[in-house]
């Protein structure tokens, strides 16, 4: 080879021009502003006090950073009908007991698809493909008149049990388990008398913690973000996420409290990615889809 | 003599059949051997095609398809409890409601009489008599056609470039892009950002510049919501596929591009086409899936920002008509018509691109 081998760190990087390493910098600066620009003035804004917000032009920059606007925003929940604390419990109660559902139901009959073979497995599995194919606001109404068959509307189980079957955690753990279960593993346990279920409890389970945390993540950010729903009337089982949604009809002077609720609502899941990113990355590489 | 000879001509005609019969044996013997290797696999009956692994397999003689498999499920009873609680909820939430809103759209039930049969008449006053319908799919199909390609695509190069970071950085990096995606209502700060008076950002760099001389009511106006929509769309669309092409790249063995550009791959874009991408072909299809999927259900972002009904209808779509109908004036029959039709939509859009995305790099 007669071009310099050029290297990063100790491997050898093949393909590689300088040129198109600046190019792929360079979209990289403008996508990333593209995206971090919202995501730092909702920052911003939280932490302006009144007189800046009122500011003209707005500034991206804070002068003074307060927390008027949290205290605000605690201070207008609670003149609320509901107090303030039972949107938020709200909010937890709706999000672990749909995501531990989930995780147990899901991961139970991801097993049972994944490591044993039994006539209508791949045919479910079929279904649950599919079913990732179209959006679940499609079913509202008749999800609706379900609901209301079983007398749930209006109760915390509207959310929470349909929540337990959503199908991307399975597919996600069904995956996981097929590429990194393997069967003499479980053989072994069987041929030393382990039944069925301690072999998915005591030996599976564990070796797929990196699928439970992307299933929990999967399952969090769509159960934390429940806003209003069509399903749930009384306030008092309103989530926090449809609270500060309330906020923003007061116009520019809640502003800063709106903000304020935003960064507490988006605080939460990115911590949970965080601590948990580079094993859901981990699931994600056997995410694919075969056929 | 005449015993002799008839001796001999039997010992002659016995000869001639022995003769005949061993070719006519040696005939069936390799006319059955042919047709043997065609016959086999069909037609015997000790084999069955194992309705479980779907490899063939000897069974009994006695046993039938049927016997077999009640056997095989009875064996299995563990793995149908382990199936069962999660299978009975999505049985009752996801499919049945499908199914549901089938038989329901052929009615005009709305949540108080019981429903009357009507035919494919809610089919054809959606398409012949509902103005609002056809905007709706007009906006619905632009909103998908933009948003699930360029989601896609921006999902994959983004994935792609950031794996040629170091991993603290493309651990940052990663953050920052997935991050709108998982934070819910964050994106209603787009709503400031864009807001109607001279406290929006936008606004007010335009004020300042004196490129207008009053604020754009950006969310109230016919020709930008739509565009503004999509851009807010775009900006959390990066979420369950951009994570699973991130870890489709990781998967890669390095020493794939190494003997490939010992085969004269010359630059990145080869090295994308004709190693990555086949390699990441069960991501890629992973994500066109999510994509699809997701870039018909943003209308919970088009609410948030332009209210409901948007505009003179601007940002319409077709989960808003269905919304219209079916959470604020019951006529659950002409709704279920609704869904059903996005259903169709949904899915086909499906299972079309997947059926393009196998072909890549072949």
């Amino acid at each position: 080879m007669s071009k310099k081998l050029r290297t990063r760190g100790h491997r050898v990087v093949l393909n590689r021009s300088a040129g198109g390493d600046a190019g792929i910098i360079f979209f990289l600066i403008i996508m990333g502003a593209f995206m971090f620009i919202p995501m730092y003035y909702a920052i911003a804004q939280s932490l302006k006090p009144l007189d800046e917000l009122f500011m003209f032009p707005p500034r991206f920059i804070v002068r003074n950073p307060s927390l008027e606007n949290y205290s605000d925003l605690f201070s207008l929940l609670n003149d609320a009908w509901v107090p303030f604390s039972r949107y938020i419990f709200n909010t937890v109660f709706i999000t672990a007991c749909g995501t531990l559902g989930n995780l147990l139901l899901g991961s139970m009959a991801a097993y049972a698809l994944a490591k044993m073979k039994f006539p209508g497995g791949k045919f479910f599995f079929k279904v649950i493909v599919l079913s990732l194919m179209f959006h679940p606001t499609v079913n509202q109404v008749t999800h609706f008149i379900i609901l209301s068959e079983f007398r749930w509307v209006d109760t915390y189980l509207a959310i929470i049990v349909p929540a337990m079957a959503s199908t991307l955690g399975l597919y996600l753990m069904k995956q996981f388990m097929e590429s990194f279960v393997p069967d003499t593993v479980l053989e072994s346990a069987r041929l030393d008398g382990a039944s069925e279920f301690r072999t998915f409890w005591v030996i599976a389970m564990p070796m797929v913690k990196p699928a439970w945390l992307t299933l929990i993540i999967e399952s969090f950010k769509t159960l934390w973000n429940t806003g209003a729903s069509i399903y749930i009337h009384s306030e008092q089982l309103k989530t926090f996420n449809y609270a500060i949604s309330q906020i923003v009809s007061g116009g520019i002077a809640r502003s800063g409290a709106h903000a304020a609720g935003i960064v507490i609502m988006m605080i939460v899941p990115i911590i949970v990615f965080v601590i948990n990113q580079s094993k859901i990355i981990e699931t994600m590489g056997a995410s694919g889809m075969k056929d | 003599m005449s015993q002799g000879k008839q001796s001999f001509a039997e010992r002659f005609l016995g000869a001639v059949k022995a003769i005949g019969a061993k070719i006519k044996s040696g005939v069936l013997f390799v006319i059955g051997k042919i047709t043997g290797i065609f016959k086999k696999k069909k037609d015997d009956p000790g084999m069955i095609k194992d309705p479980v692994t779907g490899e063939m397999r000897p069974i009994a003689r006695e046993t039938t398809r049927r016997q077999y498999i009640w056997r095989e499920m009875k064996k299995n009873k563990v793995a149908y409890l382990m199936v069962g609680p999660f299978l009975i909820l999505f049985f009752i939430f996801t499919v049945l409601p499908v199914f549901l809103s089938m038989i329901l759209s052929l009615t005009d039930f709305n949540m108080l009489q019981w429903p009357h049969f009507k035919g494919i008449s809610n089919f054809q006053r959606l398409i012949l008599d509902d103005e609002i319908f056809l905007i709706a799919a007009r906006n619905t199909l632009i909103f998908a056609a933009i948003t699930g390609p360029v989601s896609y695509l921006m999902a994959l190069f983004i994935a792609w470039f950031i794996n040629e970071l170091p991993p603290k950085i493309r651990a940052v990096v990663t953050l920052v892009f997935y991050a709108p995606s998982i934070s819910g209502g964050v994106y209603t700060i787009w709503g400031v950002l864009f807001s109607a008076d001279s406290y929006g950002w936008a606004n007010a760099v335009l004020l300042k510049l004196d490129v207008i001389s009053k604020p754009i009511l950006w969310f109230k106006n016919e020709d930008l919501v739509m565009p503004l929509c999509i851009v807010v769309a775009l900006w959390t669309s990066l979420g369950t596929a951009f994570l699973a092409f991130i870890a489709g790249l990781q998967g890669i063995d390095h020493s794939l591009y190494e003997a490939a550009a010992v085969d004269g791959i010359k630059n990145r874009w080869q090295e994308l086409w004709f190693i990555t991408l086949p390699s990441m072909r069960p991501q890629l299809m992973f994500g066109a899936v999510l994509s699809i999927t997701q870039s018909f259900g943003f209308g919970t972002v088009v609410t948030a920002l332009c209210g409901f009904p948007s505009v003179n209808y601007a940002a319409h779509t077709i989960v808003h008509h269905l919304d219209d109908y079916g959470g604020q004036r019951y006529e659950v029959g002409y709704a279920s018509a609704i869904a059903v039709i996005l259903f169709a939509v949904m899915i086909t859009a499906n299972l079309v691109i997947k059926k393009a995305l196998s072909k890549v790099g072949q």
